[in-house]
């Protein structure tokens, strides 16, 4: 049987966006039917999975394990044989789709924005070299394509409908990843996600003591601050106040952008913002991709003049 | 135990990149090249866990970078380097392949990479890596204890969110932070390095593995694609002025 097969991701008992965005897009590409592998008791919820014709039960446990669900993944397409799997380009998504497609020995596609079919084939764009490169890959069926969130619309592949559902059974695992416990995030003094206006840095900013800048000009506006990873990694801001995919998804009213590159990772938390302003000395950043506004210049320069102005 | 941190040369996304003569890939010539920098996060999460006795080995393919890579890990406190020759680093495929005949000629207890790097169009290392040496892998890894012959990983989710698994030994993680910022090796420190110690080599029996796909096309996406560019501080303050927040 030919058709796409979509691995559904869900957390804390509801399906990411990213699973509908992949039916959406499943649907949309007429290369036959369109299946969809859920996990544990989000097979019950089939009813949400309507851009689908069948889902496929996988009797998994709830919490996600790499090794577990890898595997349920494999036994999927094993009785589908689908001509194209869709995983979510995530953190689950990496250890289901790397191992799926090496113990099936067929290619994988990842960081994908799009997708054409073309005879027999499709033709993949992946974002690579941190947002700075399309790059087109064809690849024959089957394949597996990893897909980045935020590049459908997730209401596309949001239909109510009645999939018939076929239970793929226990899946059997050497058990040597088990899981423990989810974890909440810590929820700092401030709710980034709920800020109307968010001044946020990056590595541009430099070092520790350059964020003062910043805090200044977020005082002016009336701003929260919010940031990039690896100011969290390097220790310089609480984990709070990082937006992006291992980080919050912000909306605020306004998102400014100091010394922030714009990698896919960052701009699926901000890209969301209405109005989003983006101060970056590389003209070519990708940030200016996603920015409602853009100015190429040293964001010393631009914030210091404009505190001048605002004071 | 001995630990095993794999690394690769990347391109510096600081730099301009351009599309080659082909068409199908990015122009090296005059491009700086520079660690993964989760491989750095990689390296430096094996020099916490690694205690007295213990090994912490890096390894990685032949070429530019090979020997500054493998003796700066050492400079920051890695026991041993070792060059790959002959290896495909083409793609994630010829990667896996290469640093899988390395790795089956020892034993290791942890194999620790970065989470992605910019260029793993066919997928990322870690996972691809340990499915094809049959073990165990977390990708997305930001806190790792050990406990006798298992591991204790953080995996991140999106929203802050993490889980918390236990990973028998030996196994492969995907790191993508080290629970410190990663050392600094000085620079005096890795010439030393390079002028006292003998990196080893490891010679690859022609990796045939393939990623399956070919690249027919590199664009850079349109520069500045969306934004209205704003020139001085008139426009800007205009801007805000507009959105009522000032
Ligand atoms: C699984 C995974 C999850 C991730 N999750 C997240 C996440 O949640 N959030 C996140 O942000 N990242 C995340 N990342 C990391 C992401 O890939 C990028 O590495 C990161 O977003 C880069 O941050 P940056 O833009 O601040 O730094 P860089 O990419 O280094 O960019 C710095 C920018 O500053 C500019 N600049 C430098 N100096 C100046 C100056 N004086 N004035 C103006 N501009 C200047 C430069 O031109 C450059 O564009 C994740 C990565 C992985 C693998």
């Amino acid at each position: 049987m030919a058709g796409v097969l979509v691995v559904c991701e869900h957390l804390s008992g509801g399906f990411a966006d990213i699973t509908f965005e992949m039916l959406g897009l499943a649907s949309s590409l007429q290369v036959g039917e369109v299946s969809a592998v859920a996990f544990g008791s989000m097979a019950d919820r089939s009813g949400e999975l309507g851009a689908a014709s069948t889902v496929i039960s996988a009797g998994c446990s709830d919490d996600f394990n790499p090794e577990e669900y890898a595997a349920a993944a494999k036994s999927a397409v094993e009785t589908t044989s689908p001509d194209l799997v869709l995983v979510a380009s995530t953190s689950m998504g990496y250890d289901i789709a790397n191992p799926l497609a090496a113990t099936l020995g067929i290619p994988l596609i990842a960081y994908c924005t799009g997708i054409e079919p073309e005879e027999g084939a499709f033709v993949c764009t992946s974002s690579l070299y941190g947002g700075k490169m399309g790059v087109t890959s064809t690849v024959p069926g089957p394949a597996v394509v990893m897909m980045l969130s935020g590049a459908h619309n997730a209401d596309d592949g949001r239909i109510e409908g009645s999939p018939g559902v076929s239970d793929l059974g226990a899946v059997d695992t050497p058990g040597r990843v088990r899981f423990k416990q989810l974890i909440e995030p810590d929820q700092g003094d401030v709710d980034i996600t709920q800020s109307g206006v968010l001044v946020a840095i990056g590595r541009g900013i430099g070092g520790k003591d350059d964020i003062e800048v910043a805090e200044e000009l977020a005082d002016l506006l009336d701003a929260d601050m919010a940031c990039s990873r690896p100011l969290v990694d390097a220790g310089w801001m609480p984990k709070s106040r990082q937006v992006g995919k291992s980080g919050m998804r912000v909306k605020p009213s306004l998102y400014i952008a100091l010394g922030i590159s714009g990698a896919p990772e960052h701009i699926e938390g901000m890209k969301d913002s209405a109005t989003i302003i983006a101060i970056n000395s590389d003209e070519n950043a990708p940030i200016f991709d996603v920015a409602d506004y853009g100015m190429a210049e040293d964001l010393f320069d631009v914030c210091e003049e404009l505190i001048e102005e605002l004071e | 135990m001995r630990f095993a941190v794999l690394l690769k040369w990347v391109p510096d996304l600081v730099e301009d990149l351009e599309v080659d003569d082909e068409g199908t890939g990015v122009d090296t010539e005059d491009l700086k090249f520079k660690l993964n920098e989760f491989d750095d996060h990689a390296l430096e999460q094996a020099l916490l866990l690694a205690g007295e006795g213990d090994e912490v080995v890096a390894l990685t393919l032949e070429g530019d970078g090979a020997e500054k890579m493998l003796c700066t890990a050492i400079a920051k406190g890695a026991s041993r380097g070792i060059r790959l020759t002959g290896g495909s680093s083409l793609d994630t495929a010829g990667l896996a392949d290469s640093f899988s005949q390395a790795l089956g000629a020892d034993t290791y207890d942890l194999i620790l990479t970065g989470v992605q790097s910019v260029d793993d169009r066919d997928g990322q290392l870690g996972p691809v890596l340990a499915a094809r040496m049959g073990l165990p892998c977390v990708s997305v890894v930001s806190e790792v204890g050990l406990e006798g012959s298992t591991a204790m990983v953080a995996k991140e989710y999106s929203g802050g969110m993490v889980a918390e698994f236990e990973v028998d030994l030996p196994a492969v993680l995907g790191i993508q932070a080290a629970s410190e910022a990663p050392r600094y090796a000085p620079v005096s420190r890795v010439r030393q390095v390079q002028q006292t110690v003998d990196l080893e080599e490891f010679a690859v029996s022609g990796t045939g593995a393939s990623s399956g796909s070919s690249i027919t096309g590199m664009a850079q996406p349109e520069s500045g694609g969306g934004a209205k560019m704003l020139t001085g501080l008139d426009e800007l303050v205009e801007v805000l002025n507009g959105l009522g927040v000032t």
